[in-house]
């Protein structure tokens, strides 16, 4: 009995905390449904409804959005074309005039609304363009030096070792300024490069890639030895194919990582049309600040590409966040 | 393993060297002397000593920026780990839903930073965020939030009609509202990281504990927290690393800094300083400062891991 209560308590915080965790994304989701009026009017927080008069007068239906009832008639208020100013009072019978609920009233046009105000079409192409460059980047220069690193024996493996992870401790923002600098001597600001060359070393992976080729059983490296194998054609014909998932999880990581990244992007491109998603999405967040229905529909359809990744190897991508954690 | 020629090794590192020289080592010297000089936008810029530092001393929006980053850290750090140490606990003595929970929590911190801010921003808007109906809920006023350049705490004192120094007057509400949004996002990573650390004590412990009748309230104090303080240090250290470097929460929730600079944050003004005043040697001599103190920081709580680990 006292287990099952502690049971239920365990459950009841962790039901409760989680929701703090997930309401965020549900409510940019249903907000994202709504209409801006009504979300401005905020009378439903959570659930998408909808509420207008139609007047109907049995040869047309109308849409209405004021209504004053006097009586037995109802005065109604005519919007002109701009949807701004009262065009015309309308006095009618009180019977023509119905409230129409509509629970709940589900509006997908934010999506395409906010998809065209700015050209995330073009935010999304630069994203994946620079993710998937930077990928290969970071794949090629991580499996190299990891290769030397965890299989080879060299004059001052340890020092080059203890440099490289000494970089990664380097905060971004102590080197954008002096980055800024250097990619302006170089003249590749509002470059693609700009955005992918510096990011195809990643230590991170190094370090993956690292522990992962030292892992593996000397027999293996011996045997390929014998069999005339050159250093190059045992890691392209043997190590890699036997390094499947820490490649799944360095692209992953690294995919993650190019598209999240906004400091760097933001500071380096200046031209609309090499505007990565989330330079864009602040952007946006500007130009569209009063309309939070578009807002939230942009910020979702940014992030669904993420999301889709994350749910598809949910369970691969969190143990490898844990098991990169512990190996400090 | 042998190689056959020793040059081999060099030529398999090159590429990532030659990166990482170039785009890592040569701009963390570059900052150092850049600090040195005024230098704004085109050309090389002129040696001016010492003076960037100099004039650190004098600047009242750097120092509020360092104090605003400092209530940051000093809430969001503890909060983060305490939290997510007791969500680890929780989550290592469930069997069903725990990977449902663990992915729940592990949501924020996958999703980018800049599209979640902007969700915040709407949660804490003033007239239809959702913050202030929550408070509604339990009959709590509507709060300005991120336009609310008040400390916190005076907030709460105000009531009984405390004037507090300005010192003692906390995180301005609007900061506030940043350091809970910085809370909620880093708390997964940090819980996942906790319940691996978790799953490596020994159950012996706690059989024997509970033969001892220690009740697990008592498990956690004396077996759990001591026996995870290694994984407690990476945390604490990757923590506040991270939250150092706290910008696009101030970027995209509030205007330039916030109500009164309230929400300034120190990477947030070098981000100013060097991009929209360009005002690039001072910028880089603040940058240079933020290094040295989570360089500080990180030695001095390696240095303290020493002390208390087990």
């Amino acid at each position: 009995m006292n287990e099952k209560l502690r049971m239920t308590l365990i459950y009841t915080v962790l039901t409760v905390c989680g929701l703090f965790m997930v309401v965020p994304f549900l409510w940019m989701l249903t907000t994202s449904l709504m209409t801006q009026p009504e979300f401005n009017k905020h009378d439903s927080v959570f659930i998408p409804k909808e509420e207008y008069f139609v007047w109907d007068n049995g040869t047309k239906e109308q849409h209405v959005i004021m209504v004053q009832v006097e009586g037995k008639e109802t005065v109604i208020h005519i919007l002109g074309k701009d949807n701004l100013i009262v065009k015309e009072y309308v006095r009618v019978p009180s019977d023509q005039v119905h409230k129409v609920k509509k629970i709940p009233s589900i509006h997908w046009d934010n999506f395409a609304k906010a998809f065209q105000k700015v050209p995330f079409a073009t935010y999304f192409a630069n994203t994946i363009y620079v993710a998937l460059m930077s990928l290969i980047g970071v794949l090629i220069t991580s499996v190299l030096a990891a290769y030397a690193f965890g299989r080879m024996e060299f004059k001052g493996k340890d020092l080059l070792f203890y440099l490289f992870l000494s970089m990664m401790m380097v905060p971004e923002p102590v080197y954008l300024i002096s980055s800024y600098i250097l990619l302006d001597k170089l003249s590749w600001l509002d470059t693609y490069q700009a955005l992918i060359i510096p990011w195809c070393v990643n230590i991170f992976t190094i370090f993956l890639f690292r522990q992962h080729f030292k892992s593996l059983p000397k027999e293996l490296f011996e045997s390929a030895s014998i069999d005339g194998c050159s250093t190059f054609g045992m890691l392209w014909r043997i190590i890699l194919p036997l390094s499947k998932s820490v490649i799944a999880t360095a692209t992953v990581f690294s995919i993650i990582g190019s598209w999240n990244s906004f400091m760097w992007p933001l500071v380096m491109t200046t031209r609309p049309e090499l505007r990565v998603l989330q330079v864009g999405l602040s952007y946006f967040n500007q130009e569209a600040s009063t309309q939070a229905t578009l807002l939230m529909a942009a910020s979702t359809f940014s992030i669904v590409p993420i999301l889709i990744i994350f749910f598809l190897a949910q369970k691969q991508i969190i143990a490898s966040y844990a098991k990169a954690g512990l190996k400090d | 393993m042998k190689t056959k020629w020793k040059i081999s090794p060099y030529l398999y590192i090159l590429p990532a060297f030659i990166l990482l020289a170039a785009f890592r080592l040569i701009p963390i010297v570059m900052s150092f002397i850049i600090g040195f000089y005024k230098w704004s936008i085109k050309g090389t810029g002129e040696f001016i000593g010492l003076q960037n530092y100099a004039r650190m001393f004098t600047d009242g929006v750097f120092w509020q920026s360092l104090l605003n980053t400092f209530w940051l850290v000093i809430i969001v750090v503890p909060a983060s780990l305490i939290f997510s140490l007791i969500f680890a606990a929780l989550l290592n003595q469930i069997k069903k839903l725990s990977g449902f929970f663990r992915t729940i929590y592990f949501l924020p911190f996958v999703t980018s930073l800049v599209a979640v801010s902007i969700v915040w921003k709407i949660i804490f808007n003033e007239q239809t965020g959702l913050a202030n109906t929550f408070l509604g809920w339990f009959s709590i006023a509507p709060q300005k939030w991120l336009a609310e350049p008040t400390g916190i705490f005076q907030l709460m004192f105000a009531p009984l009609g405390a004037h507090l120094p300005t010192i003692l007057a906390g995180p301005s509400q609007a900061l506030f509202a940043i350091i809970i949004m910085s809370i909620w996002k880093g708390l997964g990573y940090n819980t996942i990281i906790y319940l691996a650390g978790l799953q490596n004590i020994p159950k012996d412990y706690y059989e024997a504990a509970e033969i001892d009748g220690a009740n697990k309230l008592k498990q956690f104090t004396r077996i759990t927290v001591p026996l995870i303080s290694p994984t407690t240090f990476y945390v604490l250290i990757m923590t506040t690393i991270t939250t150092f470097q706290t910008f696009s929460q101030v970027y995209l929730m509030t205007d330039k800094g916030g109500p009164l600079n309230t929400t300034k944050l120190i990477v947030y003004y070098i981000y100013e300083k060097g991009f929209d005043a360009l005002d690039m040697g001072y910028a880089s001599a603040v940058a240079l400062f933020l290094f040295v103190v989570i360089l500080g920081l990180t030695i001095l709580q390696r240095r303290l891991e020493k002390h208390v680990n087990y």
